[in-house]
């Protein structure tokens, strides 16, 4: 986010009223900035219009890539750069090699996923938060208009938000 | 939107609203240490102390001040492995299949099991590393890391191999599992925190959450995959265990049924350790709204159907030790029951297959003594059931005058007190600077859970 923002907070207390909200202020014409709650509620990412996540596919991605390296590096190992004779066996078999290759193409997947989730929503250790309003992780959810992507007055966007059922109307300013 | 049919029981009761759900759970963090906290604290640093002092001998002086010799060469080390293991199964169990088979009850539960999974394995893990006797060259010797031999690489065809790789990616994969489900709830503590320190701690700790339903929406697609990557991880863990035994050729270990068999006793064992847990934390936090009787009944029932596969396990291989005309098969068997460890067999028959049949008694099963006590029962019997496949099917060698006892020392019981020690304070820190209930998903069911109760 940029330096001076001015946002208008629509508090709401319950997650069926924010959801009717939500699509009574996207059909009056207003830009949302973000929606922020306590807990997932269902639904609202289809009413926002947000696009299905890809974390899937990255997460399969990475799942290929765990399941190449495990099997190239038992196959090199064990097949070419010291082959070595245990119980008669071939050096090279694909069965024993199983289970190594289940677990590793599970790990690069689960932390492959994980990282790629981290870093696209921006979550780190020393990420100091910017919250819309401290009882957003409590029990309120907020909608919040940037002022400048919409076109509509201050009043008049205001006077919407406050008809779709919120609790609150608020004036939120970042100026750092 | 939450549809939830009326027939079902409420999962949180006392008509309990989304900021009562915050106020409940962050009052334990935010408060002061309480008594019994503090005297559970105590006791578990006692034993850790003790225990450091075994392992601490263990390592100066080897491997031979447990009590193995030249016939059993494994016994409470690895029992108690296995033990830990398997104890470990319940936590992404509850959070990752209940959650692909959408049993919302385990939202009061999962942060605490998946605490217990983490710590349960983390013992477990420090039983293979001390046997090594030189726990210093553990890395090296199990891991394919380049060596100055060669290098030699470490033997991928090996199941205890396959066991390092198991344990190592159940243990990562149900770490972030639980860190990405706490740092909503950390976010919850940072915002309410009063004094700076803790307001850094979870600051940092809640890598700078803000609710925003786009991280939201991912979180819950992350949260799915995991699911889906940890079911058939947590199943695939204890297969890969009762490799370590199944692929010998040792009477009474070379069994196909293993993986499903320990599989089965690990979720119940698992479970019987999660009751015995939040038994405790439901009292002393006043959790009794969140975990209801109603969890505590789907626990048991979970716990007499594990109990019910493992029952059925050991009379099959029994049946299987007769049918397969195999004198050595049928004779390890025997000796089971009626050998020098009859004691052994029989404590684990009635542990594991008489003590949970009594919970198909509703007045038993929603019964908190009776459920505490049996759950004690049954990590009990499960100890003994490795004990018994371990050492009976050891201590009768090939050669007759080879054929010894296993007598456990100071040591073997002091290790293994080293980890009950690790365990619990690890516990205790949790239960009391982390969220013991995962508050974002129980808010997410109030509205269809707790509110349609008061009405």
């Amino acid at each position: 986010m940029e330096k001076n923002k001015h946002f208008v907070l629509g508090v709401y207390e319950d997650e069926d009223v924010l959801l009717s909200a939500v699509k009574t202020v996207r059909e009056s014409g207003i830009k949302i900035q973000e929606v922020y709650s306590p807990f997932p509620v269902h639904g609202l990412d289809e009413v926002l219009g947000y696009r299905r996540t890809r974390l899937p596919i990255a997460a399969f991605m990475f799942g290929l890539l765990g399941t190449s390296l495990a099997l190239t590096m038992q196959i090199w190992m064990l097949g070419f750069d010291w082959p070595m004779i245990i119980g008669g066996k071939n050096f090279v078999s694909l069965p024993p090699f199983v289970p190594v290759t289940f677990e590793l193409t599970v790990l690069l997947a689960a932390l492959g996923m994980v990282g790629t989730f981290m870093i696209v929503s921006d979550l780190k250790p020393y990420k100091k938060a910017r919250l819309m309003d401290t009882r957003i992780t409590d029990d309120k959810h907020v909608m919040a208009i940037d002022l400048a992507s919409n076109t509509l007055a201050k009043d008049d966007i205001k006077k919407i938000v406050n008809e779709s059922g919120a609790s609150e109307v608020n004036d939120k300013d970042f100026e750092d | 939107m939450q549809v939830t049919s009326t027939v079902r029981e409420a999962l949180v009761t006392g008509g309990k609203t989304v900021h009562d759900v915050t106020e409940d759970i962050c009052r334990q963090v935010e408060g002061k240490p309480t008594m019994p906290w503090l005297m559970g604290m105590a006791i578990s640093l006692g034993a850790l102390a003790i225990g450091a002092y075994c392992v601490f001998m263990l390592l100066w002086e080897g491997v031979g001040v447990w009590g193995l010799n030249k016939t059993v060469g494994w016994a409470w080390d690895i029992t108690n492995f296995v033990w830990w293991v398997g104890i470990g199964h319940a936590g992404t169990l509850i959070s990752a299949i209940l959650l692909l088979f959408r049993q919302k009850w385990r939202m009061s539960i999962n942060r605490a099991a998946e605490a217990m999974t983490i710590f349960a394995v983390i013992c477990a893990a420090c039983f293979p590393g001390l046997h090594m006797g030189r726990l210093w060259l553990g890395f090296y010797w199990a891991l394919p890391l380049p060596n100055t031999f060669g290098s030699l690489w470490v033997n991928f065809n090996s199941p205890l191999l396959w066991d390092v790789f198991a344990i190592s990616t159940y243990f990562t994969v149900s770490l972030v599992f639980w860190y990405i489900g706490l740092i909503p709830d950390f976010a919850s503590i940072r915002d309410r925190a009063k004094n700076k320190i803790s307001k850094a701690v979870y600051g940092a700790l809640s890598f700078g959450w803000d609710g925003a339903a786009k991280t939201w929406m991912r979180y819950e697609s992350v949260a799915l995959i995991l699911a889906g990557l940890a079911t058939p991880l947590v199943l695939s863990v204890h297969t890969i265990v009762s490799f370590d035994f199944a692929t010998s050729v040792i009477p009474g270990w070379h069994t196909t049924i293993f993986p499903p068999y320990f599989v089965a006793g690990a979720i119940f064992s698992g479970f019987a350790m999660v009751l015995t847990l939040m038994l405790v934390t439901r009292k002393t936090f006043q959790l009794e709204d969140y975990i209801t009787i109603n969890h505590i009944e789907l626990m048991n029932i979970i716990i007499i159907i594990t109990g019910s596969i493992v029952g059925i396990a050991y009379i099959t291989e029994f049946f299987i030790a007769w049918y397969s005309g195999v004198e050595a098969e049928q004779y390890a068997f025997i000796n089971r029951m009626t050998g020098p460890y009859w004691w052994a067999y029989w404590t684990m028959m009635t542990c594991n297959v008489i003590s949970p049949q009594l919970f198909w008694i509703k007045k038993i099963r929603t019964n908190i003594a009776a459920t505490f006590i049996l759950s004690i029962i049954v990590n009990i019997g499960m100890w003994f059931e490795r004990f018994v496949i371990i050492v009976t099917s050891l201590h009768r060698d090939y050669l007759p005058s080879s054929w010894t006892m296993f007598y456990p020392t100071f040591y073997d019981v002091g290790v293994y007190l080293f980890t009950f020690g690790l365990f619990f304070t690890a516990f205790l820190l949790f239960a009391k600077f982390f969220p013991v209930i995962n508050m974002a998903e129980v808010k997410s069911i109030i509205k269809s859970s707790s509110l349609k109760q008061s009405n």
